[in-house]
């Protein structure tokens, strides 16, 4: 494994974005920043900005007004990415299923790696998905690598 | 020949010792806030990572700025390990933040616009301590060389006190730490998304990032100059200022832009001519 590699496992940015979360998976987002569960220690830092992120974090299902949004941000992060769809609504819709507004998951929208379901999402829970994410990284960046070499 | 190999050194072993500087700050940091904080060679791990993303390029011109401060910051810093002239320094360092403000000026993002702005009031807010202090320099040995500074027996900081403080007053807005991270920051802190290098990604930002280690290592370096002989203690006066940045930025908010033109054009330019002013009479 080349130093790049594994350097990308070691240093995920992490861009959030909230459709129509009700605040509840947010709140659990910024939790797992702080002292208690402090994910800098995996080297994650929460950005603001797409173009430098490498994670992109969704929270609540996605809506007429910002499958637009979503979509900008995902074409803004630069590959390799991944997208985790943290909580319920994020994954299905959750209990804002059929709403006239709400078109579903993020998975209507963009491709999605990795979903963590709870309601709220519990920061243990959002950093595992975060680590799977990693691995998914791995093995898309391994087949790409593998591919050029054929 | 001796020239060549401190060029070789500085271009290797500044990165280097910036990127672990870095490294030791966000574990310093980290500890201060009462976390574990990232791996020691955290920095370096983000800087290999950026450079296998893809390129994300919104024009040519961007890159060629970012090389220029790059290329330029370099330049002054193997100008101050060669002992040249502490004024022309200074300069070459401002051509290099210009470098720096015209990269984040040539993309049309409203936050990288407001980021180049936002840093070229802190060139504004910190060129009059730096030039006063190499008028400083010039005051004590009639040379404004740094190789002068260094055959010097006695060091610059006990005829120099107040411009030192000034210095450390400005260290903080040359470091990116609060209060006056204005423009950019680094950690995981925001600001305008990310200020005046919103718009840089991939390879490109890790190449703003290794420029801000050998930026990093030349302020260090200007905190050196106030106790030259013997290089040791200078190094350890460095460090210790290094640290009392690190404090400053975790007991303090980011402040506005004025607050920080107020603050270094006040407290800073008048302890500087106080001190000058002492030496006149």
């Amino acid at each position: 494994m080349g130093i790049i590699q594994k350097s990308r496992l070691k240093s995920p940015w992490v861009l959030h974005y909230d459709c129509s979360s009700c605040n509840g998976c947010d709140i659990e987002i910024l939790a797992s920043l702080t002292p208690v569960y402090d994910i800098e220690r995996f080297g994650i830092i929460n950005t603001g900005n797409p173009k430098h992120a490498d994670v992109l974090l969704v929270t609540g299902g996605v809506n007429r007004r910002n499958a637009r949004v979503l979509k900008n941000l995902y074409n803004q992060m630069p590959e390799p990415k991944v997208v985790v769809a943290v909580g319920s609504c994020a994954c299905t819709g959750g209990v804002f299923h059929n709403c006239y507004n709400i078109l579903g998951g993020v998975d209507q929208v963009i491709p999605v790696d990795v979903y963590v379901p709870g309601c709220a999402a519990r920061p243990e829970a959002i950093i595992d998905g975060v680590v799977l994410g990693l691995q998914k990284l791995k093995e898309k960046t391994q087949m790409e690598s593998e591919e050029v070499a054929k | 020949m001796r020239e060549l190999v401190i060029i070789l050194l500085v271009l290797v072993a500044a990165p280097v010792l910036g990127g672990l500087l870095s490294g030791i700050d966000r574990i310093i940091t980290a500890r201060m806030q009462g976390r574990v904080g990232p791996p020691l060679l955290q920095p370096f791990y983000d800087v290999f990572k950026l450079l296998g993303k893809e390129r994300f390029l919104v024009n040519q011109r961007q890159v060629l700025w970012a090389i220029g401060y790059l290329a330029l910051i370099i330049t002054s810093l193997a100008m101050l390990c060669l002992g040249s002239d502490l004024l022309v320094i200074v300069f070459v360092m401002a051509f290099a933040a210009i470098c720096f403000v015209l990269g984040g000026l040539s993309t049309k993002s409203p936050y990288s616009h407001i980021g180049s702005q936002r840093e070229l009031l802190q060139m504004l807010s910190y060129e009059p301590v730096l030039i006063l202090l190499a008028i400083g320099v010039f005051m004590q040995n009639q040379s404004f060389l740094v190789k002068d500074i260094f055959a010097r027996p006695e060091p610059l900081l006990f005829s120099l006190p107040l411009v030192f403080v000034a210095v450390l007053l400005i260290l903080t807005i040359k470091m990116r730490k609060s209060p006056f991270d204005l423009s950019t920051c680094h950690h995981a802190h925001q600001e305008l998304v990310q200020g005046i290098t919103t718009e840089y990604s991939g390879p490109y930002l890790a190449l703003i990032e290794l420029t801000h280690w050998y930026e990093l290592v030349l302020v260090l370096g200007l905190v050196v100059l106030f106790w030259a002989q013997p290089i040791w203690a200078g190094i350890l006066l460095a460090l210790a200022a290094f640290f009392i940045e690190l404090v400053i930025d975790n007991i303090c908010a980011r402040m506005t832009w004025s607050w920080m033109v107020k603050l270094t054009w006040s407290v800073g330019i008048i302890l500087c001519l106080v001190n000058l002013g002492v030496y006149l009479i």
